[in-house]
């Protein structure tokens, strides 16, 4: 089938085959392989996009289905060179490690934020569900995004549990709060 | 200066554009909270994954695997599969028996009697697991490789499973490898360093208290977020191949690569690109890699495999599994005389890389850190046709850990002594170190006071055990229960020697190269390969330290055998403590070149030279000085050198450590169980680690934070399950609990600092260091709250159901019928006539 679909601010026209994931047009077909995949019952979210401002699990939808669709991408998130907040959030707050997960975590958590400006903790937590880290132990995103939230409230973002960056941490204290 | 210097066209370049130039060195790097250079690429999703790579003709590979847990193979019929559109070739086993091998290896034979049967990549003449390789399909696209599987036909006489490993121990069982005439694959008996176990607890009459359980490890999987991939580009005409892997380890594969199929190691190139966590399940040298390999070699053409989840639950190393038997004694003052440890450990179907070396590691661990005078260890090693089992991130360790820490809260509720207290009875002091412990290891140094009072201050303990009294006196429905794990862990692997007694394949040092370039940025080459941990940053700290360069003048290169040749890789908690030491031993090494390079130039005695923040200067002439960036620069014009020197500051140093690391710290977990339903929070979890001098604090707490996630895991929710038929009835991230953000905890943590004194920074391990403590913290809690109910033990994961079966008067909650639960003599309450005839049955045991 013939489809097309707005990705990342590009318009793509493709012949696909109606059983195509979108995740495996987004990378094999398109190219796009910022987004990964990590498992085929849709439980790890890995591959999360945004399809009309909405996060969707790649895996989950057939490329026939995003026909017409405006697509953005972990590598459209971005204004040129400038990160989005949730992106420079996940690095302040060392919400990632191995980075598998990021870029599904971070489209996930860019809505979550839409839909709800200002979650507390356990709203984060809840919201991200559909996002498995095996990494980070949670932690470190959780905060990142509250951290974020309070970026894009205007509210600049919060202190992290980390000294400043360019502060060497004392020896014997703990490390976090 | 550097006009001085008269290097041509680089200084020129250099005078007119002096940014090219480094900054002078600011300091304080180590210690400093460095946000990780590597997160550019992966928030920006730039990052180069093993299935992202695209070659031109790329072909695509697919693997048929067992449904059957054991069978026959009758035959294997591919040739509809080569019918199907875009299919290139397809075959079986047989058909690539001459070309893949004739055994996948296994570098850790435990014992010279070890059985080791032949392991190959596709089955040729029984399958052993569901999801052992029948078959594999080679095809233009994913989509029609995964089609053409359908149409193999294969035909098994199927055979009987092999699941409960204490069944395939006894006679008449029917045999995972009927060649081999046993399940068993060896025994290894190591009566520690001390004195005779049974015969120190009969020396002590009746003054000796005994306490046995019997634990269970039960399997885990690892479940990296990214799965398994390769990609195989041959040349053909040279008989040359490149491999790109998710692999933790490319300097190994290549050798084992070579070693197996016969292609010589100078024509194999192995890459390790972005790698998206491995927790030990990458630390192998599995089929799907040498297949690739060896049907490129056969086409011509590059090949790709990348792996589904639901493949990676079956085709990749699961971790754990142990039938753990435990018997600690201590005299009436709760003052240790021994352990004793009977582990039975289940390899699964065939032996991976280190598969029996895993529990055999654990032998050193289970002592932790009390002193006792005897110790006696037995592990056998058992077949099962179930997917074979290797390291998961701790390898051994956690495992001696919970069954130490599980134990000592069982011996304290014997004596009716509190937990921690028993433990301070019995730990080492800090002023005891070095301390050479009845397991033979060596602890370098520790203060386990020092962790324990801080972490107990920053956990309220007075405070929640005010409030688990007040609620347990007014039986309230939700109890709490209080948790300890006083540990310590040996990481860092290892000591070439060590290793060596222990019949492992290999060494244990780590390679390092620091490559001075012209402009005076720096290249630093690792032989420990990243995938997650946060290398490249951690080594531009220790070599912008040492070399008194910026931190963003370093960049790393690892994990391409090309061009970082020489390396063990990244296991154990390794990376730093021994491929951070050869980083920072290299760099040494550039300074004394460097230094010889500076006194010429400065016209000097080498013995007047100095070397400070990047900076040579002369002793009394202030005026006379050279930065580390024109001293590379001046030696790579080569004008002016001394007499027969060398013209590069480059340098190798290739480092073995002297000992293991011994991290250790204080975790404290309070939970709370709603007896009605037995669902399991976690209230607060505290845990102090000292793991020695930091390089960055947050890299550091994001691998604790990682390690109790997983170690939490094992606790609460992960367990792999197989059917009596030997179906692996937790086969996708649908039915196996990898936790979720809203399943975990807030962690508290915290950190004291004991260097290590066996390396030159002071540094211990952390990446295994959360996971080996906390899940016996969390099961010490589970056990806390319910031990009220008679109980005094729960098996794992403590899930809602097993907690309220055994709060209901279940007994342990087992999940295998028939199970003999604590081993049968053991307490199932504290004190009174039982206590003491349980007892008595332990002596008489003895």
């Amino acid at each position: 089938m013939r489809v097309s679909m707005k990705v990342d601010g590009v318009t793509y026209e493709d012949e696909v085959e109606p059983r195509t994931l979108l995740t495996h047009h987004l990378r094999d077909g398109l190219g796009r392989v910022g987004t990964p995949i990590g498992c085929d019952t849709s439980n790890c979210g890995s591959c999360t996009v945004s399809i009309d401002g909405e996060s969707v699990k790649s895996c989950s939808v057939l490329a026939v289905q995003a026909a017409g669709a405006d697509i953005t991408t972990i590598q459209g998130l971005a204004e040129g060179s400038e990160w989005h907040p949730v992106q420079k959030a996940f690095q302040q707050h060392h919400g990632l490690q191995c980075g598998y997960c990021t870029p599904g975590m971070i489209m996930a958590s860019v809505d979550l934020l839409t839909r709800n400006p200002s979650p507390t903790e356990d709203e984060v937590r809840h919201g991200l569900e559909g996002n498995l880290c095996r990494c980070t132990g949670y932690q470190n995103i959780v905060k990142a995004v509250l951290s974020a939230a309070s970026e894009l409230r205007g509210e600049g973002p919060i202190a992290g549990s980390f000294r400043d960056a360019d502060e060497p941490v004392p020896a014997t204290s703990g490390a976090s709060s | 200066m550097t006009e001085q210097l008269d290097a041509g066209l680089v200084a020129q370049e250099i005078a007119e554009h002096p940014d090219a130039l480094s900054k002078p060195y600011a300091g304080g790097e180590l210690g400093r909270g460095r946000r990780r250079k590597e997160d550019a690429k992966l928030v920006t999703g730039q990052t180069n994954w093993t299935d992202n790579i695209t070659l031109p003709g790329l072909l695509h590979m697919t693997v048929l695997r067992s449904p059957m847990a054991h069978a026959r193979i009758l035959s294997v019929d591919v040739s509809a599969a080569l019918e199907m559109p875009g299919v290139i070739a397809a075959y079986s086993g047989a058909d690539l028996a001459d070309v893949m091998g004739a055994s996948m290896p296994c570098a850790w034979p435990v014992t010279p009697d070890m059985v080791s049967p032949v392991h190959t990549p596709l089955a040729t003449d029984e399958v052993r697991y569901v999801g052992d390789g029948v078959a594999v399909v080679i095809a233009r696209d994913r989509y029609a490789a995964a089609d053409a599987l359908e149409a193999i036909a294969v035909e098994y006489d199927q055979l009987p499973a092999v699941v409960d490993m204490e069944e395939a121990l006894k006679p008449g069982a029917p045999l995972v490898h009927s060649e081999k005439g046993t399940n068993q694959c060896f025994v290894f008996d190591f009566p520690g360093a001390g004195a005779d176990y049974a015969e120190t607890v009969k020396n002590a009459g009746d003054d000796a208290v005994v306490v046995r359980r019997r634990f269970r490890q039960q399997r885990l999987i690892p479940t990296p977020m990214e799965p398994r991939g390769v990609v195989v580009a041959p040349i053909a005409a040279a008989d040359e191949f490149t491999m790109w892997s998710t692999t933790q380890i490319p300097h190994i594969l290549r050798i084992m690569l070579a070693l197996t199929t016969g292609i010589p190691e100078h024509k194999l190139r192995v890459v390790a690109p972005d790698v998206g966590g491995g927790f030990g399940a990458k630390l192998n040298v599995y089929a799907e890699e040498i297949l690739c390999l060896v049907v490129a070699r056969k086409l011509g053409r590059p090949i790709k495999w990348t792996e589904s989840r639901s493949e990676n639950y079956q085709a990749t190393t699961h971790g754990r599994d142990q039938i753990q038997d435990i018997e600690i004694a201590c005299t009436k003052d709760g003052t240790l005389l021994g352990l004793k440890v009977e582990l039975l450990a289940d390899m699964g179907a065939y032996l991976q890389l280190i598969t029996p070396g895993v529990p055999v590691l654990g032998a050193f661990m289970f002592p932790a850190i009390y002193k006792m005078p005897s110790y006696h260890f037995t592990c056998t090693g058992v077949f099962t046709t179930k997917t074979p089992t290797d390291a998961y991130r701790g390898a051994g360790r956690p495992e001696a850990t919970y069954a130490i820490e599980r134990i000592m809260d069982e011996l304290a509720a014997e004596l009716g002594r509190d937990p921690m207290e028993l433990r301070r009875q019995n730990w080492i002091k800090h002023e005891e170190f070095p301390y050479e412990m009845v397991a033979g290891l060596t602890y370098d140094s520790g203060n386990y006071e020092a962790a324990t009072d801080k972490a107990e201050q920053m956990f309220d303990m007075a405070g929640l055990k005010a409030e688990r009294d007040r609620r347990r006196a007014s039986k309230d429905p939700v109890q709490i229960g209080i948790g300890i794990s006083t540990f310590t862990e040996m990481c860092g692997l290892a000591p070439s020697r060590v290793l060596g007694s222990l019949s492992y394949g290999a060494g244990g040092w780590e390679s390092a190269s620091v490559r001075m370039l012209p402009t005076g940025k720096v290249e630093v080459v690792s032989g420990a390969t990243p995938h997650g941990q946060g290398h490249h940053t951690s080594w531009s700290q220790i070599v912008a330290d040492s070399l008194g360069v910026p931190f963003e003048d370093v960049e790393l290169v690892a994990g391409d055998t090309r061009s970082s040749h020489k390396g063990m890789d990244t296991y154990g908690s390794r990376s730093l403590v021994v491929g951070g030491v050869a980083i920072h031993k290299a760099t040494g090494k550039v300074i004394e070149k460097a230094k010889r390079i500076a006194a010429h130039l400065l016209e000097a005695n080498e013995d007047d030279v100095e070397f400070g923040g990047g900076t040579f200067s002369v002793k009394g002439s202030p005026e006379a000085k050279l930065t580390i960036q024109e001293v590379a620069l001046a030696t790579f014009a080569a004008h002016n050198l001394p007499d027969g020197m060398e013209p590069t500051l480059d340098s190798d140093y290739v480092s073995d450590p002297e000992n293991f690391s011994y991290p250790h710290g204080t975790h404290l977990c309070a939970v709370e169980i709603d007896t009605e339903t037995g669902f399991t929070k976690i209230l607060k979890y505290v845990c102090v680690d000292d793991i020695g001098k930091i390089i960055n604090p947050v890299i550091v707490e994001g691998q604790i934070h990682g390690g109790l996630a997983q170690g939490i895991a094992q606790a609460l929710y992960e367990e792999a399950v197989y059917d009596a038929e030997g179906n692996l009835t937790t086969g996708s991230l649908v039915d196996y609990l990898v936790p979720a953000a809203p399943d975990l905890p807030h962690f508290d943590t915290g950190r004291t600092e004991t260097p290590a004194t066996s390396n030159p920074l002071g540094v211990k391990g952390v990446g295994e260091a959360g996971t080996i403590a906390s899940t016996p913290a969390v099961m010490n809690a589970v056990v806390d709250a319910v031990r009220q109910y008679g109980v005094n033990d729960i098996d794992m994961p403590a899930t809602p159901e097993r907690v309220w079966r055994a709060i209901n008067g279940e007994g342990s909650a087992r999940a295998t019928a028939g199970t003999v639960a604590y081993g049968g003599t053991s307490t199932g309450s504290t004190g009174g006539a039982a206590a003491d005839e349980a007892l008595d049955d332990n002596r008489s045991a003895l």
